[in-house]
């Protein structure tokens, strides 16, 4: 017994150690997902596929992936194969520059220029059932991989702006993104815990909207809260700051479709 | 909705162990006491009013659902494995129609 007991905290220590290690070996400073800062039976309702929420609305992108829309008659599945599979580890390097638009793209805009351009089917709404479905279908492709987003090059405008949005001070609260998320991570904000504010979930199954929403409806929640006017889904505001993030959460596992309280 | 019900069964267990299985069905469960708020006619119930679980031909469970059940039912149950065999799954809807699903469990 006291040899158990011996052994599960030098384990403890080794672990301690392993952890430490990686804190001063990593970035500057070490994240934590949203899941990290979960209760237990939130991350539980996360791990079980059966338990996840979400995944009603993953049927629901799985359904729309091989349906035929539009003009030009031709579904997802008909370009990019009948699973899937062939999105594996795309979607971890959204949002990303594109020449033609000559600005950011984030997953949901790629999702209709497809449907726009290729099949010449209607624009999905940001915070349809059918968008959110087919975001969260595209992203668990790459479930578990780390997310790498680049900021090199032409995007690099973008980070910076992303970066003064985050920083800026707004609303009738006067908060910056910043004073929660990067200051006070971790601590309580009235009930909930503050995480580091990450993107690497979304779109994610929230507890309290008892649905799947974007990253920028979240942004919405937060705009509004410190009494500041919110943007519009797909805004470019709210996709340079989500290539800020995002570019923040590099190196966490793309955990969509995420649960959160 | 999506029309593909979720199971989860182990695939293997030990003999005379309890098992838990989940099961969830996509489905809108159309309660009859909502009205379309354009025409102000009501919505016409379409619910799943039942769902049968058997493992290898024999019922083990079974329930009768009513309008007060939500969005997308989930069951969540244990059953005590003796031997090898198929779960089956039906959920049966107010229209009549029926849903199978099957699950395999090898007990050694």
């Amino acid at each position: 017994m006291t040899h158990a007991k011996y052994l599960k905290r030098a384990a403890g220590f080794l672990g301690l150690t392993a952890l430490l290690v990686a804190c001063a070996s990593g970035k500057d400073e070490m994240l934590l997902s949203g899941y990290d800062y979960a209760i237990a039976e939130t991350q539980a309702m996360q791990d079980d596929d059966i338990d996840n929420p979400a995944f009603i609305f993953y049927d629901i992108g799985e359904d729309q992936w091989s349906k035929v829309d539009g003009d030009a008659g031709k579904s997802c599945a008909e370009c990019h194969g009948a699973d899937g599979s062939s999105l594996k580890g795309v979607s971890i390097s959204y949002p990303k520059y594109n020449e033609e638009d000559g600005k950011l793209r984030a997953i949901q805009d790629e999702i209709n220029n497809c449907r726009t351009k290729r099949m010449k089917a209607k624009a999905w709404k940001w915070e349809s059932d059918n968008m959110l479905g087919m975001a969260i279908f595209v992203k668990k492709q790459s479930r578990g991989m780390p997310l790498n987003v680049s900021i090199a090059g032409k995007a690099a405008p973008f980070y910076e702006k992303g970066k003064a949005f985050y920083n800026e001070r707004r609303g009738g609260l006067d908060l910056a993104c910043k004073h929660c998320h990067t200051d006070y991570a971790g601590m309580h904000i009235r009930a909930n815990v503050l995480t580091s504010g990450l993107p690497n979930g979304f779109p994610t199954y929230r507890l309290k909207w008892q649905k799947p929403g974007s990253l920028h409806r979240r942004f919405r929640g937060c705009n509004t809260n410190v009494r500041s006017e919110p943007y519009k889904q797909g805004s470019d505001e709210y996709t340079n700051l989500e290539l800020y993030l995002s570019h923040r959460a590099n190196g966490l596992p793309n955990e969509t479709p995420s649960v959160r309280n | 909705m999506a029309k593909k019900p979720r199971i989860k069964v182990p695939k293997k267990a030990k003999a005379g162990q309890i098992i838990q299985i989940k099961t969830l069905y996509a489905h809108n469960m159309e309660t009859g006491l909502r009205k379309d708020k354009k025409t102000g006619k009501i919505i016409p119930r379409m619910i799943i009013n039942n769902f049968v679980c058997s493992f290898n031909g024999k019922e083990i469970f079974s329930a009768t659902i009513h309008p007060a059940v939500a969005a997308n039912p989930y069951f969540a149950f244990f059953a005590k494995v003796t031997e090898s065999g198929t779960f089956d799954f039906a959920w049966t809807d107010d229209a009549g129609k029926k849903v199978p699903a099957q699950a395999k469990i090898t007990v050694s």
